[in-house]
């Protein structure tokens, strides 16, 4: 509808395109390639996720002592300054843990963001590259996503795991097969697919800045090696 | 080609660069006509606006003033999707520093660009073996950059140049560091480019070999264009050259 289109009208309609498959190919391949930031990255999501989960199944377990009625147990419980809540109540986390949860999961984030902005400064030359190759700037975006996603859900399921076993572990030491007797199973799932999900948004919320960073970036100064 | 029309037309480019608070004038008027199947060389002395020129012809970077036209399109108009797909399709960059994705192998760095152009898997697989055969290092398609020596990462480089049958090659001084040699090597590669595709070879160089090959070469200083001389008028001045570039 704009005259001024036509001045374009030699170059065909064409897209430059990048099929999602061929993404995670590309985001797979980068991070065995780059096995050890990626480790770097990781390692800090382990340990605030695995912590988010051991407080989330520790609770669920706590609620099933409590169901238990068992007074030595709870008695051991309120000894270790646990609250506990009236009888056929869930066991809500204390103020203190939700604060150091929280504390954990910034230094997580901040500690993401901070290894992200040294791996896209590490990659300029590549991103200059691709750019030069003809990769549009939500093709950088996407594959620094991708990889941010499965670095996050890797990381994100090996500490949600380890903080259930440890929690798991834990009580048994403790209260013996009445840890799990009157725990709910659905409650462990769901702490530890929330500790999963939670990995993947504080990754991914971890990248974008430093992935919006990169994409943006005009070939030639990413070639150039500046910043 | 009875009629070779101009690919590339440069006309009256200024580049500035702000350094702080003082404007650096690199190029200060730059015109050129570049014709289909031309074998260019732009020469000239380091500092003298060679890169920023051709950051300017491969769409990477922006005039001040002036335009460049591609096929007679003004690549200043163009949108971030039209000049993805002119990086993409009709320009193959090939440069000193030969700009290997070092976490790919020498295969999957020739096929990236057929990928981004949305070719399918097989065919971009078949094409990319087709291209490494064709710079010599077929039997070496799974290696990793950093398995190569820098002779045959340049040469992964112009067969990814040469990914999407390219109209334009522009190569920033591509045999700038290698031997002399692998360099000849580079150099025979793209006359035979120029030669048997009609691919259009611009490349900036300090390489007086390169000359004996060029259709024309045109020498830069300080930011403008000081002689353009053809290829028979060249080895008059080759003496000179000896003296002034040597
Ligand atoms: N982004 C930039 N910012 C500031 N100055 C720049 C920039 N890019 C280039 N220059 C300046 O422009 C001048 C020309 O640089 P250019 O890289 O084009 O030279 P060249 O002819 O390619 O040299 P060489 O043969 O050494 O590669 C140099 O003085 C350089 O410092
Ligand atoms: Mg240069």
């Amino acid at each position: 509808m704009q005259p001024e289109t036509k001045l374009k009208k030699n170059l065909p309609k064409k897209q430059v395109v990048l099929p999602f498959l061929k993404s995670v190919e590309i985001a797979v391949k980068s991070i065995k390639s780059r096995f050890f930031r990626s480790l770097i990255t990781t390692i800090s999501l382990i340990l605030a996720i695995s912590f988010y989960s051991y407080i989330k199944t520790n609770s669920y377990i706590i609620s099933g002592i409590v169901f238990s009625e068992n007074k030595i147990a709870i008695q051991t419980l309120s000894q270790g300054g646990y609250e506990i809540p009236a009888t056929g109540e869930q066991y809500n986390t204390t103020p203190k843990e939700r604060w150091i949860l929280f504390l954990s999961l910034l230094v997580c984030v901040v500690g993401i963001v901070n290894t992200q902005l040294m791996a896209v400064a590490d990659r300029f030359r590549e991103i200059g590259t691709m750019k030069c190759l003809g990769a549009l700037d939500r093709f950088i975006l996407k594959l620094f996503l991708i990889e941010a996603f499965l670095q996050g859900f890797i990381g994100a399921a090996i500490g949600a795991l380890t903080g259930a076993g440890i929690a798991l572990c834990g009580s048994l030491i403790k209260f013996g097969t009445l840890a799990i007797t009157y725990v709910s199973f659905n409650g462990i799932f769901i702490s530890i697919a929330s500790s999963i999900l939670l990995g993947c948004f504080l990754s991914l919320l971890g990248v974008l800045y430093p992935a919006l960073l990169a994409a943006r970036m005009q070939p030639i100064e990413a070639m150039r090696g500046r910043d | 080609m009875e009629n070779p029309t101009n690919i590339v037309r440069v006309s009256n480019v200024t580049k500035d660069f702000t350094m702080g608070k003082s404007m650096v004038h690199v190029l200060k008027g730059i015109d050129l006509e570049i014709k289909t199947g031309e074998y260019i060389s732009i020469m000239g002395p380091s500092g003298s606006g060679k890169t920023t020129l051709f950051n300017m012809i491969g769409g990477l970077d922006k005039p001040t003033t002036g335009s460049v036209f591609i096929d007679e399109i003004d690549v200043s108009q163009l949108d971030a999707y039209e000049l993805a797909w002119l990086r993409c399709r009709k320009i193959g960059y090939i440069f000193q520093t030969f700009n290997i994705i070092q976490v790919m192998t020498a295969l999957e760095n020739v096929t990236l660009p057929m990928i981004f152009a949305g070719i399918p898997d097989d065919a971009a697989r078949d094409k990319g073996m087709e291209l490494l055969d064709l710079v010599g290092l077929k039997p070496r398609f799974q290696h990793k950059p950093f398995e190569l020596s820098g002779g045959q990462q340049q040469r992964v480089a112009v067969a990814r140049a040469l990914a999407n049958d390219p109209a334009i090659i522009l190569a920033d001084e591509p045999t700038g560091n290698l031997d002399l040699t692998t360099g000849d090597e580079i150099i025979k590669l793209l006359k035979l480019l120029s030669r048997e595709k009609g691919v259009t070879i611009i490349s900036a160089t300090h390489d007086l070999k390169m000359l004996n090959v060029s259709d024309r070469v045109i020498w830069v200083t300080d930011g403008r264009v000081d002689r353009i001389e053809n290829r028979d008028e060249l080895s008059i001045s080759l003496g000179k050259i000896d003296e002034k570039w040597g």
